[in-house]
């Protein structure tokens, strides 16, 4: 059955009238030829850039934490300033976990991270939800500033600015310690990435992220249906805190430093950039975006470094004003042609 | 007693920038976290005249006022107003891109250096009135943002323009229907903001200071205040103005350990006591 057939045909093909065919969403679900090729991109760089490993650790944990963003602001409609509250929570619980009790284990480090930072958006959802609109957004800026200034104060745990340091960290499951060619880190990175990213595209196309994007889509008629509202975007919220949280120990734990910068408003803004630049509300937005953008700001910077934040400015006016869907919505059309020469003839 | 003035003033600061914010995003529903620019705009209007041509202080502030209203109405015909009916997302999006683009013109015309600010005398020392020390220039900053208050309260409230913007606000269609050029009066709103943000810009540098990182820095402070005073509204922007001025000046005078943190501590709570704002009626 093609997914674009008029509605009677639709129903015609399922066994009981009344119900709605479930096919095209199945199929959505299934993986497809062109997303192997995306995940060939990682380990293509492997051998093309051999040394700019670091670079690249880099943008696989950005990827996460666009990842995070998708979920919270992509799938379940939340603008949020302030994601970088949870990427800093998780850095520190990494980073605090390793320099001051001496655990040194990388995977527990991120199951500690995740736990503290789906912690830390269990409780701040009540209060970002119980707004809408303006006071959302200032509750979700002010809940980053409050973790950014009591960062920057508590200098005896944290560091303050100078950054925490003293992070020693022992081989990934006692095999693989960390080189200085980053080379495990970036494997770490890119397969923590793989498996965050599948276990992503399982919750999306779930009824769960089924609902959630239509809450988006069409807000006043899914409490008509039945579905509790909040619970869901506080479910999606915990989640994306998570994903944040597990970005960040990553970053610690890769570059065995933490930085306030972590929690600061920029990163926020900066992620919420990457997002929108590769499309919000699809999985490899996030990817396409974080890849476009870090390799641009490397560019620009090396070019430019004074005014590489004009370009940033002049890409985000222009992606508001002529692309609102970004780099995946300009790939749409593309997909459509071939999505139709496939089932016409 | 100081304390609590030098909160007021730095409070009434805070409202001269930040209410022409309430002005655009609090009646017009436009989210501008470009606000900062134009008063940054006008913060660089008044050093430059002021420091390099010798233009009296309280003539460069007025020109500060009108080379940021006229910002506004140009980037207000041409940008801003294609955003109106955008989303929420699409807006914050636009302006954060103005903002990254206004911080890297700026660096580029005056360097990232801080710009210093000459007072004529007659606004520099300080007076004890009653055991308190009262500042000159925060005074003149007091009696200032009382002005503005009023003004601005009389315009919206009481003249012709008011009732035009306010009936081109909640219902634009029908207020064309009446014929009012609501475009016209759009404009003329968020060049008064934008205009009020120059002005306030302006007076600040001598206790903000002025550099290109500006816009963002205190952008924070200017949302705070209109999402704690209610959207729109004049009175609860003034409120909540002094009230974030007191807390900030206080609590950096007696608990300089927390710093900052209270200011967003307090901007949390009352969103969540009040998450339409002070004053707000949606």
């Amino acid at each position: 059955m093609d997914s674009r057939s008029p509605k009677p045909a639709a129903a015609a093909a399922t066994p009981a009238p009344g119900t709605v065919d479930l096919a095209p969403l199945r199929r959505a679900s299934r993986p497809r030829w062109p997303e192997l090729a995306v995940w060939l991109l990682p380990v293509a760089a492997w051998f093309l850039f051999p040394e700019d490993l670091a670079l690249l650790t880099q943008i696989a944990i950005m990827a996460i934490f666009a990842l995070s963003l998708d979920l919270v602001l992509g799938y379940a409609g939340i603008v949020t300033l302030g994601h970088a509250a949870f990427f800093g929570v998780g850095a520190y619980a990494a980073g605090l976990l390793a320099a001051k009790l001496g655990i040194g284990d990388p995977l527990l480090g991120l199951l500690f991270a995740a736990a503290v930072a789906a912690l830390a958006g269990l409780v701040t959802a009540p209060t970002v939800l119980r707004g809408t609109g303006l006071t959302r957004l200032m509750v979700t800026i002010g809940i980053g500033m409050m973790l950014f200034e009591a960062a920057n104060k508590a200098t005896d745990l944290t560091g303050g600015v100078d950054g925490l340091q003293g992070i020693e960290m022992t081989p990934i499951l006692g095999l693989w310690s960390f080189d200085l060619w980053g080379k495990t880190a970036y494997v770490y990175a890119v397969v923590v990435l793989l498996v965050l990213f599948l276990v992503a595209r399982r919750i999306v196309h779930s009824p769960f992220g089924l609902s959630l994007r239509a809450l988006h889509m069409n807000p006043a008629r899914m409490p008509a249906l039945g579905v509790s509202v909040d619970a869901r975007l506080a479910a999606a919220w915990v989640l994306g805190a998570t994903y944040a949280g597990i970005a960040g120990a990553l970053l610690t734990q890769t570059t065995q430093f933490v930085s306030i910068d972590v929690l600061g408003f920029e990163r926020s803004a900066e992620i919420l950039l990457i997002l929108v630049l590769g499309g919000a509300g699809r999985l490899y937005g996030a990817l396409i975006g974080t890849i476009v953008f870090v390799t641009l700001h490397h560019v620009l910077a090396g070019i430019d470094p004074e005014y590489w934040q004009m370009w940033i400015g002049l890409v985000l006016i222009g992606i508001v004003l002529f692309a609102r869907n970004g780099i995946m919505g300009a790939i749409d059309p593309f997909e459509r042609l071939l999505a139709r020469k496939k089932t016409e003839p | 007693m100081t304390v609590v003035f030098d909160g007021i003033a730095s409070g009434m600061l805070l409202f001269l920038i930040a209410v022409g914010l309430s002005v655009t995003l609090g009646l017009m529903n436009f989210v501008n976290l470009a606000h900062g620019v134009f008063a940054m705009l006008g913060g660089y209007v008044c050093v430059v005249a002021t420091g390099r041509y010798g233009v009296p202080f309280l003539v460069a502030v007025p020109l500060a006022a009108l080379a940021a209203a006229a910002a506004g109405a140009v980037l207000e015909r041409t940008l801003f107003r294609r955003l109106y009916g955008a989303t929420q997302l699409d807006q914050v999006l636009f302006t954060i891109g103005v903002v990254f683009v206004a911080m890297a013109a700026a660096r580029w015309g005056f360097g990232p250096q801080q710009q210093p600010i000459r007072l004529p005398s007659w606004l520099q020392g300080q007076v004890t009135i009653a055991g308190v020390d009262i500042g000159l220039y925060r005074a003149f900053l007091v009696v200032l943002g009382l002005l503005v208050a009023f003004g601005l309260h009389r315009t919206i409230g009481v003249t012709r323009f008011g009732a035009r913007l306010r009936a081109a606000v909640d219902k634009p269609a029908v207020a064309r229907g009446m014929g009012i050029d609501v475009d016209r009066v759009f404009v003329i709103t968020f060049a008064i903001g934008s205009g009020l943000a120059g002005l306030g810009g302006a007076v600040g540098v001598e206790l903000l200071g002025l550099d290109p990182s500006f816009p963002l820095r205190y952008l924070v402070y200017f949302l705070i205040v209109v999402a704690v005073g209610g959207s729109g509204s004049i009175g609860g922007s003034l409120l909540a103005a002094v009230l974030i001025g007191v807390c900030d000046v206080a609590g950096k005078y007696w608990v300089p350990q927390v710093g900052a943190f209270i200011i967003y501590t307090v901007m949390v709570v009352m969103l969540i006591v009040r998450p339409q704002g002070l004053f707000g009626t949606r």
